[in-house]
């Protein structure tokens, strides 16, 4: 098949080093990076109220999504939007099924409404007041890489621009021993189908069969913890954006893999 | 508004509720309006409702090499899969374009949970997982699809979507767009939903459930039941197959409203089936039956029903038929998907089991009893939390453009 084409507006990171894309590439460019403090994302589109109570899971999601729409000066109201997680908030998992085995007519209904894969993306679409279609997707360790194509899917199906937003937090609990996620880490990526004066970058995706072969050169710098977080496998792709584009692999299915193409627009 | 899309043929479709397994058995149901409700007897502590729980499931096991994805989910899975020869009609299309030519799209809100739950009933002294249970791929919410993958041997781009209610009719949606672009030439969609505390207690917790079978659209509905099923559907492109039913359409959108209950107005929901005509190239005086998402919650019914009073023609007939199958959630859009196709290919109106006294805001378009009628063109809407909504339309071969 013809590879498929879209255009990188603005990019949204968030995990422990990097509070910022920019962080990423000062990094990457020998500056060093002062930790960031283990505050909470800022998620600063969300009204006060619903940032004072919302979870990990919601604030990290919007906290990325609100910097690449920064970023990309797009209007936020009309991108259609594509949220995935590999687990969802696992902290909550952790919660209701503690609370399920020990007194179940105790169960928050919070915790419960925002146990709901999509409720990244319900926030986000209501602080924002956007009407246009979104998703709540995963794939295990592959989401990235499926994500990545659904939402090119989207922009290239609709010949409009759109939200990919992935993000895991950390696991906590019983289930943490077989998940294994030990770190938060959240990215966004707006994605359109024509080049604006905003875009940083294009991608050629191409759909390959068999097995994901291993990105060599970007890796070398990436943390040792980054393969435990689903979302974090987006790092190979972030670091060739961060700095002069070339070829990464990623994980699509056990035998497919996304062969992506990345240009820098200077 | 979205451009008219060349239509996909719907090649094989199959559904498994407490109706029973397979098409026949819901034609059988569906024919005498017999429903699968039945007093809560589900978990340690059952709460005072109904539910639609599916037979034979504790019955059923996986063969050996599948052993490790073995948990209710997965088994009713297993269970749909192998009703009127869905997975030979699988194979049958792997043999024509390649096993990475299929994607495989499956909706669920709560995959195999269900699995977790259980882990967390019996930690053992460590507080670990027990040892039965240490199984990852149970443990994670794709855990549906990666199974479905294992079992039918599909090698293509595979992808859960969890949008709660909405997730199973959203997988059209993704799989559509994947065979528009030449990703894939044919899709597995679908979607399978169990039974478990989580949903249980949780809709409970808000207050949604009703304690008496679910009444959609009565005046003196009191909230949902929840019940489990699993459906799949094989979409290829029209040429495959002349005379397969078609998915004409789909139209998606947010209400941006509220977490929990829908828009006020119904404005997403509308958005959504305005979308659905668009692309399928239709206006609302062609369609002839409408499978509401109608859950039997006070809120959802009343804003449907004025949607549909004032954007669709008399001989439109609408009715919701989740108080014969219950509320199956991530499985609803796939199950109400199978209902309109057998609709269709019946000529069979379902009635709006359950309901009595219709809402005041129901319109000369519900169909309170079976009615037989031709059926050329049929939407399925399914609006899930988050305010997360689709409207798929389907149309009888000849009609389709």
């Amino acid at each position: 098949m013809s590879a498929l084409r879209v255009h990188v507006d603005g990019v949204g990171l968030w995990a422990a080093h990097w509070p910022h894309f920019h962080a990423l590439r000062e990094q990457l460019a020998g500056q060093t990076v002062s930790p960031a403090e283990r505050t909470r994302p800022p998620a600063e589109r969300l009204p006060a109220n619903e940032r004072r109570r919302a979870p990990e899971s919601v604030l990290l999601a919007i906290e990325v999504a609100g910097q690449a729409i920064d970023m990309s000066g797009a209007d936020q109201t009309q991108l259609a939007c594509v949220f995935a997680s590999a687990h969802g908030d696992h902290v909550i998992t952790d919660y209701m099924c503690s609370t399920l085995a020990r007194a179940p007519t105790e169960l928050s209904p919070t915790r419960f409404h925002n146990s709901v894969h999509n409720a990244p993306v319900g926030y986000w679409t209501i602080a924002i007041g956007c009407h246009a279609p979104s998703t709540a997707i995963c794939a295990g360790h592959t989401s990235f890489g499926a994500a990545l194509l659904e939402a090119a899917t989207q922009v290239q199906a609709d010949q409009r621009p759109a939200l990919l937003v992935c993000s895991d937090i950390a696991g906590s609990g019983a289930l943490n021993e077989l998940t294994g996620c030990r770190q938060s880490f959240g990215c966004a990526l707006v994605l359109s189908p024509e080049k604006g004066n905003r875009s940083v970058a294009s991608l050629q995706l191409r759909v390959t069969a068999g097995e994901t072969p291993v990105t060599t050169s970007p890796s070398a710098t990436l943390p040792e913890w980054y393969t435990d977080n689903a979302s974090a496998r987006a790092l190979p792709l972030l670091t060739l954006l961060a700095r002069d584009g070339g070829r990464a692999a990623l994980a699509l299915a056990p035998a497919m893999h996304l062969d992506v193409h990345t240009e820098i627009i200077q | 508004m979205p451009n008219p899309i060349p239509s996909l043929a719907v090649t094989a479709f199959t559904v498994t509720s407490a109706l029973g397994q397979g098409l026949e058995a819901h034609r059988v149901a569906l024919g005498a309006g017999r429903s699968g409700l039945k007093p809560n007897d589900f978990s340690s502590e059952p709460l005072a409702c109904w539910i639609g729980r599916v037979e034979g499931i504790e019955a059923t096991a996986l063969p050996e090499p599948l052993a490790a994805w073995d948990c209710r989910n997965n088994r009713l899975a297993w269970l749909g899969l192998n009703q009127d020869d869905f997975t030979g009609a699988v194979h049958a299309a792997r043999e024509r374009y390649g096993s990475d030519r299929i994607a495989l799209i499956l909706g669920t809100s709560t995959a195999s949970i269900g699995a977790t739950e259980e882990a967390y009933r019996r930690l053992d002294a460590q507080g670990r997982i027990p040892a039965d249970l240490r199984r990852r791929e149970i443990h994670v919410p794709h855990s549906l699809t990666g199974f479905v993958a294992a079992v039918l041997e599909l090698n293509g781009p595979t992808l859960t979507v969890s949008t709660a209610c909405s997730s199973s009719a959203k997988a059209f949606a993704h799989a559509e767009r994947m065979i528009r672009l030449g990703l894939v030439d044919a899709a597995v969609v679908g979607g399978v939903d169990t039974l478990c505390d989580s949903t249980l207690f949780g809709f409970n917790a808000l207050e949604l459930i009703s304690p008496e079978p679910c009444k959609p659209f009565d005046r003196a509905r009191r909230g949902i039941s929840i019940g489990e099923a699993a459906g799949f559907a094989l979409l290829e492109r029209s040429e495959a197959a002349s005379d397969a039913p078609r998915l004409l359409g789909y139209g998606e959108s947010s209400d941006a409203h509220h977490m929990s209950s829908p828009h006020p107005q119904g404005l997403g929901a509308e958005l959504a089936m305005r979308d659905a005509l668009a692309r399928a190239g239709l206006e609302p005086t062609q369609v002839d039956y409408i499978n509401l998402h109608g859950t039997a919650s006070m809120k959802n019914d009343e804003v449907e029903a004025q949607l549909v009073t004032r954007s669709f023609p008399s001989t439109t007939r609408a009715s919701s038929t989740k108080a014969l199958t219950g509320h199956t959630l991530g499985a609803a859009g796939i199950v109400e998907a199978a209902i309109a196709l057998l609709a269709m290919a019946d000529g069979a109106v379902p009635g709006n089991a359950g309901c009595d006294e219709p809402d005041v805001h129901c319109g000369p378009q519900w169909a309170l009893r079976n009615e037989r009628q031709r059926i050329d063109v049929a939407l399925s809407n399914s609006f899930g939390f988050g305010g997360n909504n689709i409207c798929l339309a389907f149309a009888r071969a000849e009609r389709a453009p």
